[in-house]
């Protein structure tokens, strides 16, 4: 009797913390449709604009912070994925049981495969980050099919992963040394540090714009199509008395757009920008200079432990 | 005056924006050789199909990028230079006056 009461109430338990997470994941989608169906203005015809600007913070030192859609849109799917990473591993057991643990099993056996085969073994603890980096830019595309705007399509949320990208490659090189550091930038001769300065600093800029880029253009392109149908329907269809004020050709046809544009599209800039991510970080390393430090710092230790004894 | 002017600077961004898509002969060129020597590779291997084919679409959609920019460029030259122009432009007059 009483085993049975301690179950039921483990479960009542364990199935509230189940709604609460999948609140997490739904509400914050939901907030931000309803932040952006209040403050999208009314227009007609063909419209196209960046991110809408949700508030503007006047007093700030450089220029005026502005909070925009992209960045709320951005918040609102990073604590979805946060609801769907604890959902997946509620109730974990030593032995998969539940069907979710076996989804988020194979996801971490897919993220550490990918680094491992790319990165090499050496390099599996970046499996997370990656998998961050790749989970967080297919959802912001794909947030576009719910009507959200996609905040892959603001290159400020592009460049900004794209400058953490750069950071750690930058940390990577530096574990040679920072002699070794600057030496880089004078390979193979002097003559060649400013081609070398922009080389490092478009990587940033490349990773950024070829992100944003595809999102972006999808979505104009996207937006132009529909409304060149909208009109080709009024011009076709125009005549006849009721369904003639219908856009009835918008119907289906943008649809095979969007399937291209948001998800092939948008699913492949993803893995393109971890890749490129792995590819940068595991080639950015030195590793003979590593190598020779490592050996100078053990010597070091030998040489200190001999005189200490 | 200021309608010559205005015609003027829409026309040069409409022209801007034609030219920059240019950067669009490149790209396709480059992918088409892509896919051909990908469509040889499978030919002469057809059980590396697989492998062939995800190296060409990451390597397609790299090569993707110059196009890209060429893209980005028009329609910042179609949908954003105007504003900025016009807003110029209209500072200038203000300021003439």
């Amino acid at each position: 009797m009483t085993d049975g009461k301690a179950v039921s109430v483990k479960d009542t338990r364990f199935r509230t913390v189940d709604a609460l997470l999948i609140a997490l994941m739904v509400l914050p989608l939901a907030a931000c449709l309803v932040l952006k169906i209040l403050f999208t203005p009314e227009y007609e015809g063909v419209h196209i604009s960046g991110a809408l600007i949700y508030l503007q913070i006047d007093s700030f030192p450089v220029q005026p912070l502005l909070i925009t859609e992209s960045q709320v849109n951005s918040a609102g799917i990073t604590l979805s994925i946060l609801g769907l990473c604890l959902y997946l591993t509620h109730g974990l057991t030593v032995k998969a049981q539940t069907r979710r643990q076996l989804i988020a099993e194979w996801i971490v056996e897919k993220c550490r495969g990918l680094v491992d085969s790319n990165m090499g073994e050496s390099w599996s603890g970046y499996a997370p980050f990656v998998a961050a980096i790749m989970g967080l830019s297919a959802f912001s595309s794909l947030s576009c099919l719910i009507g959200l705007f996609a905040p892959t399509g603001d290159v400020n949320v592009t460049a900004g992963w794209a400058v953490l990208v750069f950071f750690l490659v930058t940390w990577t090189k530096l574990r040679g040394g920072f002699l070794n550091y600057l030496r880089g930038f004078t390979e193979p001769v002097v003559f060649f540090t400013p081609m070398n300065f922009i080389s490092e600093f478009s990587l940033p800029v490349s990773m950024a714009f070829r992100h944003y880029g595809n999102v972006m253009c999808g979505a104009v392109i996207s937006a132009l199509v529909g409304s060149a149908l909208t009109g080709l329907s009024r011009m076709l269809l125009g005549w006849i008395p009721v369904i003639g004020e219908l856009p009835l050709l918008t119907v289906g046809i943008p649809a095979v757009l969007s399937l291209y544009f948001d998800v092939f599209s948008g699913l492949m800039q993803a893995f393109i920008f971890a890749m490129l991510t792995m590819l940068n970080i595991s080639n950015s390393f030195p590793a003979e200079a590593w190598e020779k430090r490592q050996k100078k710092k053990e010597l070091r230790k030998m040489q200190k432990a001999t005189v200490n004894g | 005056m200021v309608e010559l002017a205005m015609g003027i600077m829409l026309g040069l961004c409409g022209l801007g924006a034609g030219i920059a898509l240019i950067a669009g002969i490149g790209p396709g060129i480059g992918e088409g050789q892509a896919v051909a020597a990908a469509c040889e590779a499978i030919g002469r291997q057809p059980e590396s199909k697989s492998a062939v084919t995800s190296t060409m679409i990451m390597g397609c959609a790299i090569a993707e990028t110059t196009g890209l920019y060429g893209l980005i460029i028009g329609i910042m030259l179609i949908f954003v230079a105007p504003g900025i122009f016009s807003g110029v432009l209209r500072d200038t007059v203000l300021a003439l006056k």
